[in-house]
């Protein structure tokens, strides 16, 4: 059976909203950044879905731009994380307020 | 065998990003062997201005190339070259700012470069996906940048703060890419032109705006998507600030006018009424906070922050008379914005920030020049006549008014009325409060303080004669 576009873009729509709660609800800095690649994974599924039903290809190399830049930025987030962890021993946001007026 | 065709790519277009690129790695290279932060400093500056010079002769050349997704237009220079001068500008300031700092000085301004490079591709891209790179080559390279100074809690903090809400944005900025895409079957701005008016989905192309709006948002610091500016901008090495109210704003608006005046300029009245009340509220929010804040680098977060809704209100009138303002307000905002963050870390020494208005008491009489230009910079981010903040304004809300946002407008100018406020206390703690007695002697700052007095300079050049870089924001929107 071949499941329908309308069900993928679904399932992207709520993987997405699953993320965007996570980043606003979560404390830890890492379940945080984990909401993020989910969110990005869940754009990346749109993306798919769509492209197959354009019958085009363009969408799907767009994924592969994304994982490549979700990489990036995984490196670089986790470093400033560790640089964080190590003068102050945490990953909890809310302790993260220094900064603040 | 099927044959691979490449389309014909015109090089001249990927000149600036090539040069910058190359630099960038150049410096990564250098800073494992050179010690000396001031050669890396002079490299950096070098190449930067060889660059500068290099995409000036480009000038007059305009194609569209890598199958339509990178162009090489009046619009693409006119950043480039606002881009590279404030990482000059920039530059000049880390050389003084970096000492006794212990940041890695050749990572440093290799991740300046490559920054600088990502904003150029923004600047240039015709088509989302290159948006996209440029925006993540700019923003990882700032991410890291903001912790540069890893022995400091504050610049950790702020990098991941910058890092979590850039980050949670990208996501926005994918979504809203793979909604459009969804809609009218393209990523290339002028096939999304020509596709917006008769699309059979137009929820979803409307759905799809507006998770870009959110994530331009995020990058111009517009209200309500502001919240990490400020945490950011305070907690940040200063010169780092310095870009990032400048450059990385200025390129979010390359992108954000170049996406919506051009991609989505037939949806003109849907987008149009969002950002009225988000420019409303930017302006509003910014200043009115920024009302309440001692520290003077946290006063101009906030200030940045309004200066984004002034933007966002030319982006609104929209039209040749608001592209034109747009552009000439983002010039004019960045001399005298680097000018002012110059003069906070010219006040400040390692260990020791000094940012708070106490602080500032009595300044303008031990430190004359940082008091004269500090004057000419408030003056001007207030707008009064005849600096170059006044002819911004001017502009901005004369193409208001001229597209018939009378309300919106009003509530620049009121807005306007409400900054001088913050502005003038700064000034009022530098020349009539009474200051603490000299504690040691002032260190020598022969970089910091000459991209102070550039900054000065060109704000009282631009304001006393705005015709004619006017003009220069005129060719440049014109060519879209």
């Amino acid at each position: 059976m071949i499941v329908p576009t309308e069900w993928a873009l679904m399932l992207s729509a709520v993987l997405f909203a699953i993320g965007v709660i996570g980043v606003l609800v979560r404390r830890n800095v890492i379940v945080i950044f984990m909401a993020i690649e989910l969110m990005l994974n869940a754009v990346n599924l749109s993306f798919v879905a769509l492209a197959r039903a354009r019958g085009a290809v363009d969408g799907q190399v767009v994924v592969f731009f994304v994982m490549t830049v979700a990489a990036a930025e995984a490196a670089v987030g986790l470093a400033i994380i560790i640089a964080s962890f190590r003068n102050r021993t945490t990953v909890n946001a809310d302790e993260l307020a220094l900064l603040r007026g | 065998m099927e044959q691979l065709l490449l389309p014909a790519i015109d090089w001249l277009a990927v000149l600036p990003v090539g040069l910058t690129s190359i630099l960038g790695l150049v410096l990564l290279a250098l800073g494992l062997f050179v010690d000396d932060d001031e050669t890396l400093g002079w490299i950096t500056l070098i190449g930067l201005a060889v660059t500068a010079v290099a995409t000036a002769c480009l000038a007059g050349q305009k194609s569209i190339t890598f199958n339509g997704t990178f162009a090489l237009d009046a619009y693409a220079l006119f950043f480039d070259l606002l881009f590279l001068v404030a990482g000059i500008v920039v530059v000049l300031m880390s050389m003084t700012y970096l000492e006794g700092t212990g940041i890695p000085s050749g990572d440093y301004y290799g991740l300046l470069a490559f920054a600088i490079a990502g904003m150029i591709v923004m600047a240039s891209a015709t088509d989302l996906i290159v948006v996209f790179l440029g925006l993540e080559i700019m923003s990882i390279s700032v991410y890291v940048l903001a912790g540069a100074w890893r022995t400091q809690l504050r610049s950790n903090e702020a990098a991941m703060k910058y890092f979590l809400l850039g980050a949670f944005a990208t996501g926005f900025l994918l979504y809203g890419i793979a909604l459009v895409y969804g809609a009218t079957g393209a990523f290339r701005l002028d096939r999304i032109a020509t596709a917006v008016g008769d699309t059979p989905n137009r929820t979803m192309l409307i759905a799809g705006v507006a998770m870009l709006i959110i994530a331009f948002g995020f990058k111009v610091a517009a209200v309500p998507f502001h919240m990490w500016t400020p945490d950011v901008y305070e907690g940040a090495p200063t010169t780092v600030t310095a870009l990032m109210a400048v450059a990385v704003k200025a390129a979010g608006f390359a992108a954000f006018v170049r996406v919506f005046l051009h991609g989505f300029g037939g949806l003109h009245a849907d987008w149009s009424m969002l950002l009225w009340v988000i420019a409303a509220l930017t302006m509003t929010v910014g200043n009115v906070l920024a009302l309440a804040q001692r520290n003077v680098k946290r006063m101009l977060a906030y200030s940045s922050i309004a200066h984004a809704g002034y933007i966002l209100v030319a982006l609104v009138a929209s039209g040749a008379a608001g592209g034109t303002a747009a552009l000439f307000y983002l010039l004019v905002y960045s001399f005298m914005t680097l000018g002012a963050f110059g003069v906070v870390a010219a006040l400040g020494s390692v260990g020791e920030p000094n940012e708070t208005l106490d602080d500032y008491a009595g300044i303008g009489f031990r430190r004359p020049l940082l008091g004269v230009t500090m004057t000419i910079f408030m003056l001007s981010l207030t707008g009064i006549p005849p600096l170059a903040g006044f002819a911004g304004k001017f502009y901005v809300f004369t193409a208001a008014i001229r597209e018939g946002y009378y309300v919106l407008a009003v509530i620049g100018v009121l807005n306007s009325a409400i900054s001088s406020a913050y502005y003038v206390r700064v000034l009022i703690a530098m020349y009539l409060t009474p200051g603490a007695e000299e504690h040691g002697r002032v260190a020598r700052q022969p970089y910091l303080l000459t991209s102070i007095v550039v900054s000065a300079v060109m704000t009282v050049v631009v304001g006393v004669f705005p015709a004619l870089w006017m003009q220069l924001a005129r060719f440049g929107f014109l060519s879209l």
